[in-house]
């Protein structure tokens, strides 16, 4: 792990300690949301799966009939039969928050409620399979725009469950034991600071008792010498 | 109010017509990657695409995968599902977990 490139203070130790502790907070809260948003995706996944496999032979069924009724009514009139839809769908796209990812939520409204009435032609020209492919299409359509819906969920999801997992891995295994090394450092570098002066603080109390030590000696010294001389004298 | 589009061949979308859907057809993915630049910033929800052509403009369609709307969904066309819808679901996941966990059987 690469030390930060700090001065070794005090204050800077303080500051560090600050961030580590956000950093680990940050790192829990994280951690909770890719649980959270990983639970909820592979759920999501799940039934999207399920709902794509129904969805899918349904359409190739609608495609079949309409194939049928291509193949009975001239292209024309079926170009003309379909040209002005009677029937239109007003999709409503409103948000959903999933763990703070805005995701949409299509919810939709025929302007026609009578489920007979999809038919935008008159029935003369037409024929009968044409009809039927069509009502199939409309009960697949719902289920279309539910599983549209839900695959744009899960990909607004994965991405976010992605951005999540990089931020957890580098708080994790980059940031947080950046921090812890450094404030080790510094408290290291601080303690052997302590100690440096603790000696140099001893060596000069050593100093001086040493100097008046001689001193002392010096004075007696001179004070024996004084007495000696008025002795002789 | 949003509006659906669909964008695939003729044969394909015709029927979708009915029900009010803007189509447009089209055969090449370079077509296929004109309108759906072009119709973008219409406030379209969702946008239906045939998987060929989907898989044809797989890049382009990544592009707008960050947006909210629309949704770019592919469906199958005329020529039956060729699981592409799944493998979109499938790269989601390995996206998201790492690996692929729920459809590694296939």
């Amino acid at each position: 792990m690469a030390r930060l490139n700090v001065n070794p203070t005090r204050m800077v130790m303080t500051t560090l300690k600050g961030r580590l502790k956000v950093a680990v907070k940050g790192h829990k809260l994280l951690k909770d949301k890719r649980d959270e948003l990983m639970k909820n995706f592979i759920d999501l996944a799940k039934e999207i799966k399920i709902l794509r496999e129904e969805v899918e032979p349904m359409l190739e069924d609608v495609y079949g009939s309409f194939s049928v009724a291509r193949a009975v009514i001239q292209p024309e009139i079926l170009e003309e039969a379909l040209m002005y839809p009677k029937q239109s769908v007003n999709l409503i796209a409103g948000e959903k928050n999933v763990m703070s990812v805005i995701v949409p939520e299509f919810d939709y409204e025929l302007n026609s409620n009578d489920s007979s009435d999809v038919y935008p032609y008159g029935f003369a020209t037409t024929s009968g399979e044409l009809d039927k492919s069509i009502e199939k299409l409309s009960d697949l359509f719902p289920k279309l725009l539910k599983l549209s819906s839900m695959e744009k969920e899960a990909f607004l999801l994965a991405d976010e469950i992605e951005k999540t997992r990089r931020r957890v891995n580098a708080l994790e295994y980059v940031k947080i034991p950046d921090y812890q090394e450094t404030i080790k450092y510094i408290r290291m570098k601080l303690d052997e600071n302590d100690r440096d002066s603790q000696t140099r603080l001893m060596k000069v109390k050593d100093m001086m008792l040493e100097e008046e030590r001689q001193k002392e000696i010096k004075q007696n010294r001179e004070k024996m010498e004084e007495f000696e001389k008025r002795m002789k004298s | 109010m949003n509006k659906i589009g669909i964008i695939g061949d003729a044969d394909s979308v015709i029927g979708f017509k009915a029900f009010g859907l803007d189509a447009f057809t089209c055969r090449t993915g370079n077509e296929a990657s004109e309108i759906l630049h072009s119709i973008i910033k219409e406030d379209y929800g969702i946008i239906f695409i045939t998987e060929k052509l989907y898989k044809e403009i797989e890049d382009e369609v990544g592009r707008y995968e960050d947006l909210m709307i629309p949704a770019i969904v592919s469906i199958p066309g005329r020529e039956g599902s060729q699981g592409t819808g799944l493998s979109n679901i499938k790269r989601a996941v390995e996206k998201a977990v790492g690996v692929d966990i729920l459809f590694g059987d296939k």
